[in-house]
């Protein structure tokens, strides 16, 4: 693995020469990639377009065949030139303006096609991506991967590449046009390029700095923003709204500083170009000027030349401005194809074992597990829950009792020994039926934009409205969806500040109970529940869980009454295991919890 | 949105007032690209004087001369396209600043039932992306307008003063083009605006994906998710190919139409100049000075597109910033000489705006006192509204009814700084803002010496922070530390605490804590509720212990006031909630039995009571 593989280093700005030419090389095979399948449609649209430039090139040397030409045979009585100079400009104009028209979609398209491709890509990858990177990558940078740097790969590929393409063409064939009317007026413009080139470099080298400089003051921007608008109510209640206008107002001034030393540079190159193409026309001018007067040139031919110079100065802010597209484009495209490259930890399996209906035998067969960092989480352990049984975990934080839960469903793979479900190892198991079979409930309960329905219904997508409210009922969640504005159909999004923790992890509950598993896990899943609605969960788990396995975590006691069988858990190791009853009138750990519990009763 | 919707000029006016400033400037800016584009057509006019009176004469010395004042003229362009990018971009970043500071002012100021409805996203588009173009815009759009408008109108005339008949030809253009710019206006506006909120559902997609990243993963539902959010970029993908039809409808004419236009302004010339009506320096004007106007002509389209997206943009910054703040300083506000802390819920009453019709008030007359110095807790089923009704005092939200009375006065009749002052809250979820332990915790503290920071600290048992680090003066939230729940609800509780206010809110404050540190709490909190107002709501026996009375909201109504071990004995709805006993029958039973054996009573209790292991 090397130093910059997948997204590590994404933060780093002290890459070595070699290491950013590895992160170059593999976001150019992601681009390679994703333009590969329109191959044949990419050859069109450059015929397309440049066609449609070379056609549009063509107006001012007509333009000097019908005046210098044109002109004098019409004197003479043979329309013949000049018609033809007529018909060519306008047949040249109409290929042009259906070119571009296609040009303009065929881009479109092929720009929609890869953002589509490289949208679905992204999340289908995010998606696969194990729990443990989701960790240790935030969450807004995940987002912001799929978001702001995919627009900026849009803005380049919306308008940047076909400018470029058609603004490069344009000026080249505008040169080769120039020479071929006119060699020494070639020449002209041949020695104006030198001090073109050195003010694009300068523009360029100087806007990188000071556009990354707008990135950055921007991102504190919205940082404070966020903030702000998340945290309303405290900055409310506590009066916070007159510091943070000064601060957000002290940020915004340093971006509005930051963007203004941008306009700057552009103040000064774009009226540069101005300056050097007037000047240029002025030398044709000159050039040209004295030839003719010394009969050497026709005067069409010098307005012709003229025409092009003037014209040729036209697409270079386009092309300067493609640099800066190109520059953030390429870093969004550098940082995705990281994202890309980190591979699951949790894999798929290569020959999935299909389980149709699971027992619920549960074995853990030498398992250990360890962080990346060899830090040693869950020392090597057996376990064996028959199927059917309810079991309590119990023990203080960072006791391993998530991670035991994580394990079984399979959200982290060990770091030896095996995980079995009906004696197949969860590695192994198809996908789809080591979802269908167990099922875990965190403290923590998402709910998605959308109604309360859909949400219970993510359980069981094919479950029908009379699944959906018995799974509910069951869980005492009907009632308060019953006086929600609009039943089960209310949009949880418009009322989601309302819906309270509570409530939210009712209908988790009943998500859950909805999607029938053979093995449940509860991490904490009742932690924000009034005590009524703990009741009912309860009793709705004694029905639940009576011929399934239950793994239950919980800082409260009460759990364990439903339990058949309690572990307790100190540093990473089982050091308790037996009924309830049993335990309770041992000396061990767990007796002295529950004692200690007793107390914080009274 | 309005149903009528205001013409494109009417909308953009309203830009009026932020843009009056840099307004001199701006004019300046338009003055000076009048100037360049002038120059620009004067061009060819210096050609024509060359070609007729010179050229065609085979003298070479007025060569010279003519270049010079083209040399003249080309600087003077650049000189005032300079001085235009000059006047116009500074304050223009200066407008956008200020409208910037404008939104972010009237969203602090807009009360909390606003940002319920509005997603944080929505507003940071408009913050960022939309006033972003806006300034691009008025930088751009409204100069290029102004400047390529006129600049077309003169070069028109100047085409007429050349030859007559070759200018009305270029002139008829103008009507087809003004057809295929209607036409455009109309595909692209409608395209453009679905595709903003389009992009916007997209994100929210992508960012549900990335929360409920556990939820999907724990069910397989990642496929589910994965065809929803094709749907969504789908329908993306149509309206953007939509818009990008649009475009290519309008380069197609505005390429077709200028040219076919010189393609036959190329023959008539042609045969004048045949005629002997049109002299070759005239020719040679008219062709320059029209590819002079092909850029101005050529940019219509596209400036149409961007006023189009400007006027977007701003329709969506003035439909947040012309929302009425409905909570606000009164007019004549008074004050409270003596704060003593007598809060007072004198009939309150409140509905959410989008409750459904026919339903009760969720508060629905609350009559509660709360006596100088005393401590009540709130007691009563999730969804009763008790985080509501804390919200109330402090006008985070506005009653719809009855009023909150604060020393005598009815909080709306104070000024919300002093309000604010007088009352402190620690919310359910603890808000953090990216910033040092020491300005999170004394956030509202007039007193910031290190006192008031230890002793809040302490009442908390917060003394981890002092172990961070850099102790206090840690960074914490989004770019700094991040800190666990039970870490982060105690500095809210410090922050609550060191505001010393009259009356302290408590929304269910311990209730990420383990039993041991929230015995600690506990003790060191019921010194500072000794002295001070506390309203706290409790979900827990324990937390029921630091009231001197408990309130019951039930259907909400304060249903029934008292002491802890009153309730429990007399009142069935408080049983029901806080003590989890099944029913009357059981507790009956439960007695019974308690009195026969002390010893027995483990097993039944644990299957109901709550209670937590401690660490």
């Amino acid at each position: 693995m090397s130093s910059v593989s997948g997204v590590t280093g994404e933060e780093r700005e002290d890459l070595s020469r070699a290491e950013s030419r590895e992160i170059r090389r593999r976001s150019r095979r992601l681009l390679l990639e994703l333009l590969r399948p329109m191959h044949g449609r990419l050859w069109l649209t450059f015929v397309v377009v440049v066609t449609a430039t070379a056609a549009q090139v063509v107006g001012p040397a007509l333009i000097a065949f019908g005046v210098d030409q044109g002109v004098p045979a019409l004197a003479d009585g043979d329309p013949v030139p000049l018609v033809l100079a007529g018909a060519g400009f306008l047949l040249s104009s109409l290929l042009g303006a259906v070119l571009i028209g296609w040009f303009r979609i065929l881009q479109a398209k092929i720009s929609q096609d890869v953002l589509f491709d490289l949208r679905r890509r992204v999340f289908t990858h995010t998606q696969r991506l194990s729990l443990d990177f989701h960790e240790s990558y935030t969450s807004g940078r995940i987002i912001s991967r799929q978001t702001s740097d995919l627009d900026s790969i849009r803005e380049l590929l919306d308008e940047g590449i076909g400018n470029l393409i058609s603004g490069g063409f344009y000026m080249a064939f505008t040169a080769v046009a120039l020479v071929l009317l006119d060699a020494p007026s070639g020449l002209v413009l041949a020695v104006a390029i030198l001090p073109l080139a050195g003010l694009v470099r300068w523009f360029q080298v100087r806007s990188q700095r000071l556009f990354r400089a707008t990135r950055v003051t921007s991102a504190r921007v919205i940082v404070q923003f966020v903030e702000t608008m998340t945290g309303i109510r405290a900055v409310k209640a506590f009066r916070k709204e007159e510091r943070n206008r000064e601060t957000f107002g002290r940020l915004v001034e340093d971006h509005r500083a930051a963007n203004a030393r941008v306009f700057r540079l552009f103040g000064t190159f774009d009226p540069g170009l101005v300056l050097i193409g007037n000047l240029t026309v002025a030398a044709v001018l000159l050039v040209g000027g004295m030839r003719v007067a010394g009969g050497e040139l026709a005067i069409g031919v010098l307005l012709a030349v003229l025409l092009y110079v003037r014209r040729f100065f036209d697409p270079m802010e386009e092309v300067a401005m493609f640099y800066n597209g190109y520059q953030s484009a390429s870093a969004a495209l550098e940082k995705i194809s990281g994202v890309l490259e980190e591979r699951p930890t949790v894999a798929d399996p290569a020959a999935p074992v299909a389980l149709r209906a699971a027992r619920g035998a549960v074995r853990f067969q030498g398992v250990e597990f360890g962080y990346r960092n060899g830090k040693v989480v869950l020392p090597r352990f057996d376990l064996e829950i028959p199927a059917g049984q309810t079991i309590a975990l119990v023990g203080s934080t960072g006791a391993g009792k998530s991670t035991l839960a994580k394990l079984l469903s399979r959200f982290y793979d060990p770091t030896a020994g095996a995980v079995l479900l009906d004696g197949v190892d969860l590695r192994e198991l198809h996908p789809k039926d080591l979802r269908r079979a167990i099922v875990m409930v965190t403290q923590e309960a998402y709910l998605f934009s959308g109604t309360v329905a859909e949400n219970i219904a993510l359980g069981r997508p094919e479950a029908t409205r009379e699944e959906i409210v018995r799974a509910s009922q069951a869980v005492g969640a009907h009632e308060f969806i019953s006086r929600l504005p609009h039943g089960y159909d209310t949009d949880v999004n418009k009322r989601g500040g309302r819906v309270s923790a509570g409530q939210r992890q009712l209908l988790s509950f009943a998500r859950a109970f909805l999607a029938d598993p053979s093995v449940l896990i509860l991490d904490e899943a009742t932690a924000s529940l009034d005590i009524p609605s703990e009741r009912a969960v309860q009793d709705a788990l004694q029905t639940l869980l009576a011929d399934r396995t239950a793994v239950i975590i919980a800082h409260r006691l009460s759990t364990v009454a439903i339990a058949d069988r309690v572990l307790v858990m100190e540093r990473g190791r089982i050091v308790e295991d037996g009924t309830p009853a049993d335990l309770i009138a041992g000396e061990g750990r767990f007796a002295s919890l529950h004692a200690a519990w007793r107390d914080s009763l009274v | 949105m309005s149903a009528e919707r205001l013409s494109t000029g009417r909308a953009l006016a309203r830009l009026l007032p932020f843009v009056r400033p840099a307004l001199p400037r701006l004019i300046g800016g338009i003055v000076a690209g009048l100037l360049a584009g002038l120059v620009a057509l004067a061009i060819p006019q210096v050609l024509q004087v060359l070609v007729d009176s010179a050229l065609q004469e085979g003298d070479s010395s007025a060569v010279l001369p003519a270049v010079l004042v083209i040399v003249g003229l080309g600087v003077f362009e650049a000189v005032a396209i300079l001085v235009r990018r000059w006047l116009v971009l500074t304050p223009n970043t200066r407008v956008e600043a200020s409208m910037r500071n404008a939104l972010y002012a009237k969203l602090q100021a807009l009360p909390v039932a606003f940002h319920d409805r509005w997603p944080s996203g929505q507003l940071l588009s408009r913050a960022v992306s939309d006033l972003n173009l806006i300034r691009r815009w008025l930088a751009f759009g409204v100069v290029l307008l102004v400047v390529n408008g006129v600049t077309v109108i003169v070069g028109a005339v100047l085409l007429f003063g050349i030859n007559p008949l070759l200018g009305a030809v270029f002139l008829a253009s103008a009507l087809p083009i003004w057809i295929v710019a209607m036409r455009f206006e109309k595909r692209y506006s409608r395209a453009a605006r679905r595709s903003q909120d389009q992009a916007g559902d997209l994100a929210t997609a992508v960012e549900e994906s990335v929360h409920g990243i556990r939820v999907l993963k724990a069910f397989g539902r990642g496929p589910h998710a994965l065809r929803k959010f094709e749907r969504q970029a789908e329908e993306l993908y149509g309206t953007e190919m939509e818009k990008a039809r649009a475009i290519a409808f309008i380069w197609r004419w505005l390429t077709l139409i200028p040219d076919g236009t010189l393609a036959v302004c190329l023959v008539v010339g042609a045969v004048l100049a045949a005629q002997g009506a049109l002299t070759p320096g005239e020719l040679v004007a008219f062709f320059a000075t029209a590819t002079v106007l092909r850029f101005p002509i050529e940019s219509i389209g596209f400036l149409l597109a961007f006023t189009l997206d400007a006027r977007n943009a701003t329709d969506r910054y003035f439909e947040v910033l012309s929302e009425p703040v409905t909570i606000s300083d009164p007019e004549d506000p008074e004050n409270i000489a003596d704060p003593r802390g007598r809060l007072e819920f004198r009939g309150t009453r409140f509905r959410y705006p989008d409750a459904a019709a026919g339903t009760p008030d969720l508060l629905d007359g609350v009559d509660l006192v709360l006596e100088p110095g005393e401590t009540v807790a709130l007691v009563g089923l999730t969804g009763s509204g008790k985080s509501t009704l804390t919200a109330l005092p402090s006008r985070l939200y506005e009653v719809t009814g009855g009023a909150v009375v604060l020393d005598g006065v009815d909080v709306r009749r104070l000024r919300l700084a002093e309000l604010r002052r007088h009352i402190a809250m620690a919310f359910e979820d603890a808000t953090l803002f990216s910033d040092t332990v020491r300005e999170n915790v004394l956030l509202g503290s007039e007193d910031r010496s290190e006192e008031t920071l230890a002793e809040a600290l302490e009442v908390a048992q917060a003394h981890f922070a002092y172990e961070l680090p850099d102790g206090v003066e840690t960074v914490i939230g989004e770019e700094g530390l991040s800190l666990s729940g039970g870490q982060r609800q105690r500095l809210a509780l410090a922050r609550a605490v060191a505001a010393k206010p009259s009356v302290l809110i408590l929304d269910d404050p311990l209730s990420a804590l383990d039993v041991e540190t929230e015995e600690l709490v506990e003790a060191a909190l019921r010194r500072v509720l000794a002295s001070t107002t506390a309203l706290v709501v409790a979900h827990r026996p324990s937390t029921v212990m630091l009231a001197d009375r408990v309130a019951v909201l039930e259907d909400g109504r304060i249903t029934a006031v008292g002491r802890h071990s009153e309730l429990l004995a007399t009142n069935e709805h408080y049983r029901f909630v806080i003590s989890s006993l099944e029913d009357d029958d059981e507790l009956d039973d439960e007695d019974a039995r308690d009195a026969e054996s002390g010893e027995r009573d483990g097993d039944r209790d644990e299957t109901s009571r709550r209670a937590e292991v401690s660490a």
